[in-house]
């Protein structure tokens, strides 16, 4: 029999469901993706962090998981919301179900749920703190009280609840050597430095300017990570100090990261951007790039006053920014996800980009 | 880029008469494509033998030409209507085809018409069976092993090489026509003449067998500045082996995983740049092994098909009237979405339900015509369903077939049951509900049909709900299990069929405790985005939801 529960979302809006996992009482912004393929990424995604994802895509699990499409050291979201639980997983490669992968990591998911609504309600609300309670805990009232007890994502530093707190190789053999400052990274984005022959070296978003330049880095990547940019004043502060040292490549947080470095502020959008069909126009070339994002926040294209910023990726569906670069400096971001990983690998030539001015920067 | 100011009349072939393989999904097409250019201010000359469509009602053109779809008559159109353009990626392999001979002969050349959509090289990369193959090796694309005959005797010899079975793929042919699987020596020659005759160039492929892979397509969309665009992944229920158009197809893909997706959607971006196909969509057809999951192509179709008409309503996209916008020189980052308004084309669709499409046949017509299922198209027909989950769509699109079945229920078959599962067959879902009856386990089922465990497994719980229904029977009627029913997508007929009702009482039970369908739309974006001109599905879904948050 299926253990059945309630989503209670912040609005009022209150749903029955059944539960699976590790059916606990759990917390979070509720959000929703609309990819099709690729939940066993954004179930590893450290930037869902204090987050509930709704999956649009009503049937999950159809794959099953495996071992290799892990995207971080555990899974950090908050909980999970499909339509329909696939029991059965079927591809050479699949290892358990997710059903298994849930009530092993004790997470909870839900399901039997009319997924298409709740993401009505969040289009037209924007994103909600919800909860979702196993039955018999409280009324309608108390677990709405308990909602609205629950932190929001605005203004908190969750960075460092997902980063590994020290230091370490993710590959010590290559031709330049990269570090990253892991504010949640993919590790797709680790491996695909690792492919390109660079060293990779991962250092919590903590870790002091100084010792940046002790390392002698070639190169500097600020990967993603989950939640409101702006209360990390100390990363923007470790970068203000670096920028115009070594070439640098900021992805998603990373940008929001730079673009507080030149002094834009970041704002949240309605109910973000979290799926892999994301058309972005690449200034330079005219061409369009189909991207996976994944962000709550972004930064505000009116505040980047500097001169020597140039905008070199917009977003074709609401005009907001998706890339810059400096045009002095080499440095550049991406608010979407270059790494793919979910998604389209349409953007993966930007980390051939980055080696060259890594490379460009060594012969200077 | 704006559209193009060089050219004025555009010529558009229609797909002529009705026959297997080439139906009403042309007309679907052409009649997009015929109104977009339209609108766009260039005059329209169509030409199709088919006075039965719409697509020839006097307001879809400028001029509209009833006459047979051969060179000889196509030219005097020609040197009447001195077209600017010919597009000929509208009206099926026949215009494809056509565009061709055209093109040979010189014709186009001496008028001084310009292909638009694809070009000459294009169609020939795509259509001609060894340049496409040389062309996949080159961009580093694995491909079936394979050999081209012209002759009986080149043809056993590249077959002693290859091992059977073998697929023979005559070139230039519709619907798999004069193609074959051939499991001896003895098959391979009686199938190697009528395969070279009815090739356009008598020319054959031989191809090692992918004979139960999984099989699946990606609808393709490319412009004139290079964006390139899935629209929609469809994944074959039926494995290899069964012709595209007589398989059970669902889309989105439900079997691979992102990795696996991904690594199709860059193949098929390489594709479509290869073969060059300057604007417009494409079909690109791949099989994957399902213990290893290696990827070969298998083919591609430089034009608009029976598989991108089931992708444009599968998902709001309308890749055709896309496609001859594109054609005269737009980008798809200057068009709009037309099903919100307010965003781009250049995106691709994201569904929250599932498709099924399942072809109708219709053998009472065609005595002493062989049933069993292989790669030459048999069925005259099909139908599309969707449903919030695979289950229900199959159900809904099984009863939509009007061959006087409900739903996934129980039927008389002919054959013996493993013969009905080994050989496909149109009766081959129906086979699969007798073997869960006989209490064949999965795998038994799997190792004679190869349709995949996650197909199999949903059937089974289809078969497995109705068995608990059935046990209900002798009680009172438990709402819930109706309510249960619905939304596995169980019709009122079956319902009550299982439970010794009426249908009436059936209805009229669900009508009193307001189990009424919801009806959800197809909006190309999930919900992302507000809808304005959206079209609707219906589906039992309960929304569970208790309070709102009005």
């Amino acid at each position: 029999m299926k253990n059945h529960g309630y989503l209670v979302i912040e609005d009022g809006t209150i749903f029955r469901c059944s539960l699976f996992g590790g059916k606990k009482k759990t917390f979070g912004e509720l959000i929703f993706n609309t990819s099709m393929t690729g939940y066993q990424e954004i179930i590893y995604d450290p930037s869902y962090k204090g987050q509930i994802v709704v999956m649009t895509y009503p049937l999950i699990g159809n794959y099953g998981v495996n071992s290799q499409d892990n995207e971080s050291y555990k899974i950090h979201f908050e909980g999970f919301i499909v339509h329909n639980l696939s029991r059965v997983a079927s591809n050479w490669r699949s290892e358990k179900t997710l059903e298994e992968l849930f009530e092993d990591n004790n997470i909870t998911g839900v399901e039997d749920i009319d997924t298409r609504k709740i993401t009505l309600v969040l289009r037209e609300k924007g994103a909600l703190r919800a909860g979702i309670f196993p039955d018999g805990d409280g009324n309608y009232k108390h677990m709405l009280e308990e909602v609205f007890e629950s932190p929001s994502l605005s203004g908190r530093d969750i960075v460092r609840d997902v980063i590994k707190k020290e230091p370490y190789w993710w590959n010590n053999e290559g031709r330049y050597k990269v570090m990253v400052i892991d504010c949640g990274t993919k590790y797709n984005i680790l491996r695909l430095l690792a492919k390109k022959n660079l060293t990779v070296y991962v250092v919590p978003a903590t870790y002091p300017y100084e010792e940046i330049i002790k390392e002698k880095p070639d190169g500097i990547l600020i990967s993603n990570g989950p939640g409101d940019p702006e209360p990390l004043d100390y990363i923007v502060k470790t970068i203000k100090n670096i920028v115009d040292r070594y070439p640098i490549f900021g992805i998603c947080l990373g940008q929001q990261i730079l673009g507080q470095v030149f002094g834009g502020s970041t704002y949240k959008l309605k109910f973000g951007h979290h799926g892999a069909n994301h058309p972005v126009k690449d200034l330079k070339t005219g061409k369009t790039l189909i991207t996976v994002q994944n962000h709550n926040f972004c930064v505000d294209i009116n505040t980047l006053n500097d001169p020597q910023i140039e905008i070199t990726h917009i977003n074709l569906n609401d005009q907001t920014l998706e890339g810059m670069h400096h045009k002095k400096y080499p440095v550049f971001s991406v608010q979407f996800h270059p790494e793919a990983s979910p998604g389209p690998n349409d953007a993966i030539y930007l980390f051939d980009y980055f080696y060259q001015l890594i490379e460009d920067a060594k012969k200077n | 880029m704006p559209k193009r100011t060089d050219i004025h009349s555009i010529m558009i072939i229609g797909s002529g008469p009705i026959v297997i393989g080439q139906a009403c999904e042309f007309d679907y097409s052409g009649s997009q494509a015929c109104r977009a250019i339209k609108e766009e201010g260039y005059r329209v000359i169509l030409v199709n033998s088919n006075p039965a469509t719409i697509m020839t009602d006097p307001d879809m053109s400028h001029s509209t030409y009833i006459e047979p779809l051969i060179p000889e008559v196509l030219e005097k159109i020609i040197e009447i209507e001195r077209p600017d353009a010919l597009l000929p990626t509208i009206g099926g392999q026949t215009g494809l085809n056509l565009a061709v001979e055209l093109s040979e002969k010189g014709i186009l050349e001496k008028y001084n018409v310009r292909l638009i959509g694809a070009n000459y090289d294009a169609i020939r990369k795509a259509e001609d069976r060894m340049l496409f193959k040389q062309a996949m090796t080159s961009i580093g694309l694995d491909v079936p092993r394979s050999g081209i005959a012209c002759s009986i005797e080149e043809g056993m010899e590249i077959g002693k090489g290859l091992g059977f079975p073998i697929i023979l793929r005559p070139s230039f042919t519709l619907a798999g026509t004069g193609g074959a699987i051939v499991y001896n020596i003895e098959e391979l020659r009686d199938n190697l003449a009528n395969a070279l005759e009815v090739s356009l160039n008598n020319e054959v492929l031989l191809e090692q067998s992918v004979i139960g892979w999984k099989e699946f397509e990606l609808e393709v969309m490319r412009d004139i500045k290079d964006n390139v665009v899935i629209i929609c992944s469809i994944e074959n229920i039926d494995p290899m082996g069964i012709h595209t158009g007589d398989s059970i197809t669902v889309a989105p893909a439900q079997t691979l995983s992102d990795k696996e997706y991904q690594k199709m959607r860059d193949a098929a971006i390489t594709v479509i740049r290869e073969i060059g196909v300057e604007t417009g969509g494409s079909n690109i057809q791949f099989a994957v092994n399902p213990e290893d999951g290696r990827m070969v192509v298998i083919e591609m179709n430089p034009r608009v098909s029976r598989s991108s008409a089931l992708a444009s309503k599968a998902t709001g996209f309308p890749i055709a009237r896309i496609a001859a916008k594109l054609a005269v020189g737009y980008t798809l980052d200057e068009l709009t979405n037309d099903i919100t308004k307010k965003t781009t084309a250049c995106f691709e669709p994201t569904i929250d339900y599932c498709v099924v499409k399942i072809p109708r046949f219709n053998f009472e017509k065609f005595p002493g015509c062989d049933s069993c299922l292989n790669t030459s198209m048999k069925s005259v027909g099909e139908i599309m369903s969707i449903g919030r989950t695979f289950k229900e769509a199959l159900n809904k699109g099984l009863r939509s077939l009007e061959t006087k079945v409900f739903g996934f229920e129980s039927k008389k078959l002919d054959m013996e049951l493993d013969d009905g599962l080994k050989y496909p067959n149109p009766e081959r879902l129906f086979y699969i509900k007798k073997a869960f009856d006989e209490g064949y386990p999965i795998d038994k089922i799997y190792g004679f049909t190869k349709i995949d465990r996650w197909f199999l497994i949903n059937l089974q719980e289809i078969w497995f709900f109705e068995k608990e229904l059935y046990m209900a029977s002798g009680l009172s009627i438990d709402i819930e299990m109706i309510k249960k029913a619905k939304e596995l997508g169980f019709s009122d007929v079956h319902i009550a069929k299982i439970l010794g009702k009426k249908e009436e009482e059936i209805r009229d039970l669900r009508k009193q405790y307001g189990i009424m369908p919801d009806y959800k739309m197809v909006d190309t974006c999930a919900g992302e985005f507000e809808a304005s001109t959206p079209y609707y599905y219906s589906t039992y879904e309960q929304s569970n939801l208790l309070t709102s948050g009005e």
